[in-house]
């Protein structure tokens, strides 16, 4: 394609609007607008210009705005559309069952939409992608010819240009005298003042221009961040569940850290104490003060060998707590829930009629005994035990787990009088007896519980990205909103002086501007044509 | 401490109606109210109410901080009172880049609404749970707020452009839309009539019902049931019984206060309409005949482009370091934080919307409004109806 040479010698590439030298409208449509389209400066977009090939095609689709707007309007109802149910990962039952169950045929259709997971859904993430594309293209489209068009602009500019501008002003009055005043006063207001055959260009405030880019940039990186996530090894997110008084491998660690959980901490906030909030504890009943795992950090030492036990040299003592994670190389530890596992039974053997008790034994329940000896020729044996007790489809008794939640056992007990000893099946909160006329019983005397400490193990080697992006989004967000890029034109044509001026925004701001700027000079204050066109409207 | 605080607020809240009562005044008064050299006496005593007021707030937030410990910003009444303040910070702020007392007299009806609203929630300082014990809720709350209030001041510049810019002399779908957000407005108002009469009566009524999962439950109504909850049995004695059961998927109580603020939203904007022979938007028109179009159309926008960045980064970017700390991820897709990035978004459609498809005077002011709508969306509904990991923030 051929550029274009303009009348002031400056040649523009293939497709510009307005000449980046002098302003002069090249462009025979846009000379019908009694005020120019000043946005990207008339420069040439490689969207505007070219449509031929696929490529084109597709440049062209990402770098509208339109389309951009458009990608922006359906994520967002899309986001919406995620909150009106729970999403998946915040249930604790199978999906499939949870949506109807809870939320009758709308929580079905929910579900078989596949709205369930709407952000790890792949549309979802399509779409983000194609904001993604739509950010670095329509950046790319605008930026470059921007910059060449800001760099390459004159201090005199056509008068075709200037009458064109928003805010214009003539004046037949000339006095050179006006001329050092309006200097010293734009100089004043920080605007770099640049000079060329007695006409003036201030500008000020350029920089805000990139301020969009800079911001688009800053959402790249962030977007690419999150991307890296899907990288393996880039992202750790690992549950781990230690118990009190014992010692675990962290995973995803290469077998290096252990991590000892010496003591669960929770504390409620009590309403003598904590005066202040006597009402509000009266009113919520318990409220949770803290939750806090006191830990030991391990890191391994020597070769891991199988079967032997690791050798382990402590590395930190912390107490996690919310909001307080240990972090050790990258890796973080969060306290995020806890529980309270049964640990022992006791169980007296008694003589029912009696209630005369024969000895106390304690059960523990991750490790049982067969036999427990009470002495004096009394002594129970375990025949079966079922951490998790439930019934089965059967009809027999099974265990649902290896985790005692809810513990049953069926008991031998042997006494003098019954050296065979009498059968009997106890479970929490009943006893069956098989034959129905035992002399015995197994009374509960009480339990014993550990806490366990749940953890989230959790190394996140995209975070610089986000960072990174989040820092450099919000510089530009500032840049952009903070400074307006500002210019005003005081030149000489045809024996008479012309004022124009530009912003990109806020042209209120730049309309008080100029007024103190010609103060102390004989010139009238530009108007702003678009407000004259208006009132005449008004009025009408 | 604590009565202090109380009362500061108060204050601060009657400070605030006198003040509108000014600025009405500033407009309706003949002395040239928007002549650009500046405000009016009575203008002037209203901005002057303003500050006090506004420093009598302040006043309650330091002394409840005090108090209580931490920020008072931990729950629905302390977190909507200060958006409440914050949105009279930002007035004051614009006021003083423009100078427009006009903006006043739609900025502080809304805050006034906002703190009222706020003091129909439980009032009693609450402790913190261990998630909230950060100094990032101070951080991040405050700035989500303040950024969320100066976006609510283009929401009041852009009602202004509207009330000027719509022809009331005939029906439209411009001029129903518009009335639909002053009745909106006036319903907030019925909301905080019913429930201080109720609260005041001292009404309760208790039932025992059957949810969901066909467990009995007991509830509490502070206001007569209209719709009562599924298999509710009344326990009160000479309680209303409720004309509607409702099923158990749906939550009777909060629809019954639903229902009953309609309704004294309703008989409210009946009466203002009888009042005034004419649409609330048309009775205000006449305040609005001396300020130009584009100039609250700049006010506007110039609001969502010093709003945009706070809000992003309190509602966005404070809340993700947190969230990192607290929950172990940036970001979890809690419905809170979903909220957030949609107000983001749609601010983001906002300014490309106005910058290169030149939507400018109503279409952007109609979008302030939307905007506007969003955020509060995020503040009533997301807290009091779909909750999640935000839901300490409910009560």
């Amino acid at each position: 394609m051929k550029d274009v040479k303009c009348e002031c010698g400056h040649v523009n590439p293939h497709g510009t609007v307005l000449c980046e030298a002098c302003g002069k409208v090249l462009d025979e449509n846009e000379k019908k607008n009694p005020v120019l389209d000043m946005r990207y400066e008339g420069s040439a977009r490689r969207s505007q210009t070219y449509n031929k090939t696929i490529i084109d095609k597709i440049w062209n689709f990402f770098s509208s705005v339109k389309v951009g707007v458009w990608l922006i309007i359906i994520t967002l109802i899309a986001s919406a559309l995620g909150t009106i149910l729970p999403q998946e990962m915040y249930i604790d039952q199978p999906p499939e069952v949870y949506y109807e169950e809870e939320y009758g045929w709308f929580g079905k259709l929910y579900y078989q939409l596949g709205f369930n997971d709407l952000y790890g859904s792949w549309w979802y993430l399509l779409l983000i992608a194609m904001i993604g594309i739509s950010l670095v293209i329509c950046s790319l489209d605008r930026v470059i010819p921007l910059y060449k068009a800001l760099k390459a602009q004159r201090v005199t500019r056509h008068e075709g240009f200037l009458k064109r501008q928003r805010v214009f002003g003539i004046n037949t009055h000339v006095d050179n005298d006006d001329f050092t005043v309006i200097k010293k006063h734009l100089k004043e207001k920080r605007y770099r003042v640049r000079e060329e055959n007695g006409d003036i260009l201030a500008e000020k405030g350029r920089f805000s221009r990139w301020g969009p880019y800079v911001n688009h940039v800053g959402l790249i990186i962030f977007l690419f961040g999150g991307m890296l996530r899907f990288v393996p090894g880039m992202y750790v997110n690992e549950n781990l569940w230690v118990r009190e008084g014992e010692t675990a491998l962290v995973p995803e660690t290469g077998e290096k850290l252990y991590l000892k959980n010496n003591q669960f901490i929770l504390q409620h906030y009590d309403k003598n104490k904590d005066k202040t909030f006597k009402k509000a504890i009266e009113e919520a009943g318990e409220v949770v003060k803290n939750y806090q795992s006191n830990v030991i950090l391990y890191n391994r030492v020597g070769e891991n060998i199988p079967g032997e036990k690791p050798k382990l040299e402590a590395i930190k003592d912390y107490k996690v707590r919310v909001n307080h994670p240990l972090t050790y190389e990258g890796y973080s530890i969060f306290q995020a829930s806890f529980r309270s596992d049964l640990e022992a039974m006791t169980f007296a053997l008694t003589n029912k009629e009696t209630n005369q008790s024969f000895g106390e034994m304690k059960i523990n329940l991750r490790n049982p005994k067969s036999v427990y000896d009470l002495g004096n020729g009394y002594s129970v044996k375990l025949l079966s035990y079922f951490p998790d007790f439930e019934f089965g489809k059967n009809g027999e008794p099974s265990t649902k787990s290896r985790v005692p939640n809810n513990p049953a056992f069926v008991f031998r007990m042997i006494s003098p009088e019954n050296p065979k000893g009498e059968t009997s099946f106890v479970a929490i909160k009943q006893t069956i007896e098989p034959s129905g006329n035992n002399t015995y019983k197994m009374s509960f005397k009480g339990i014993e519980t550990k806490n366990v400490s749940g953890f989230i193990v959790r190394k996140d080697s995209s975070l610089w990205a986000i960072i990174l992006g989040g820092i450099i989004f919000m510089i530009g967000v500032i840049q952009g909103a903070y400074w307006n890029h500002r210019r005003i034109w005081v030149q000489n044509k045809n024996g008479e002086v012309w004022i124009a001026a530009h912003t990109n925004k806020n042209w209120y701001g730049l309309k008080r501007e100029i007024e103190t700027v010609l103060t102390d000079t004989k010139l009238n204050i530009p108007e702003d044509q678009l407000q004259i066109e208006k009132q005449d409207k008004e009025v009408v | 401490m604590v009565t202090i605080s109380s009362n500061l607020l108060f204050i601060a809240f009657i400070l605030y109606l006198v003040a509108t009562l000014f600025y009405g005044g500033a407009i309706t008064s003949k002395k040239g109210a928007i002549d650009k050299k500046g405000t009016n006496r009575w203008g002037k005593i209203a901005v002057l109410l303003t500050i006090i007021g506004f420093i009598s707030q302040l006043g309650y937030f330091i002394t409840r901080w005090i108090a209580a410990g931490h920020a008072p910003v931990s729950n629905m009444f302390e977190f909507t009172t200060f958006f409440g303040m914050a949105l009279v910070g930002a007035f004051i702020v614009i006021y003083f880049i423009y100078r427009t007392t006009l903006l006043g007299l739609f900025t502080m009806p809304v805050a006034i609404l906002v703190i009222a609203y706020a003091s129909m929630f439980p009032r009693e300082i609450t402790p913190l749970i261990p998630a909230l014990q950060s100094y990032w809720l101070h951080i991040h709350v405050t700035t989500a707020a303040i950024g969320e209030a100066i976006l609510a001041i283009s929401f009041a510049a852009g009602l202004i452009y509207l009330v000027k810019a719509i022809d009331q002399s005939k029906a439209s779908k411009r001029t129903f839309w518009l009335e639909v957000v002053m009745f909106s407005l006036v319903t907030v108002l019925g909301f905080v009539a019913i429930s201080s009469t109720f609260s005041g009566l001292g009404y309760h009524e208790k039932f025992t019902w059957i949810d969901k999962h066909g467990n009995e439950a007991n509830l509490e109504y502070t206001m007569p049931a209209l719709t009562g909850p599924h298999e509710g049995k009344l326990l009160t004695k000479e309680g209303f019984q409720p004309l509607v059961e409702m099923p158990a998927l749906i939550n009777a109580k909060k629809l019954n206060t639903v229902i009953w603020s309609l309704m004294a939203g309703l008989i409210l904007y009946g009466v203002i309409r009888v009042i005034l022979r004419k649409r609330i938007a048309a009775a205000l028109k006449p305040l609005v005949k001396n300020i130009k179009l584009d100039f609250v159309d700049e006010i506007s926008y110039r609001s969502v482009l010093i709003g945009f960045p706070v809000f992003t980064l309190g509602a966005l970017i404070f809340a993700m370091i947190w969230a990192q700390m607290a929950w172990s991820r940036f970001w979890g897709w809690d419905p809170k934080e979903v909220w957030a990035l949609v107000t983001w978004l749609f601010y983001a459609a906002f300014m490309h919307l106005r910058l290169s498809k030149g939507w400018h005077g109503e279409k952007s002011a109609w979008l302030a409004v939307i905007g506007f709508v969003i955020i509060m969306f995020n503040l009533v509904a997301v807290n009091l109806v779909i909750a999640g990991l935000h839901s300490y923030a409910g009560s």
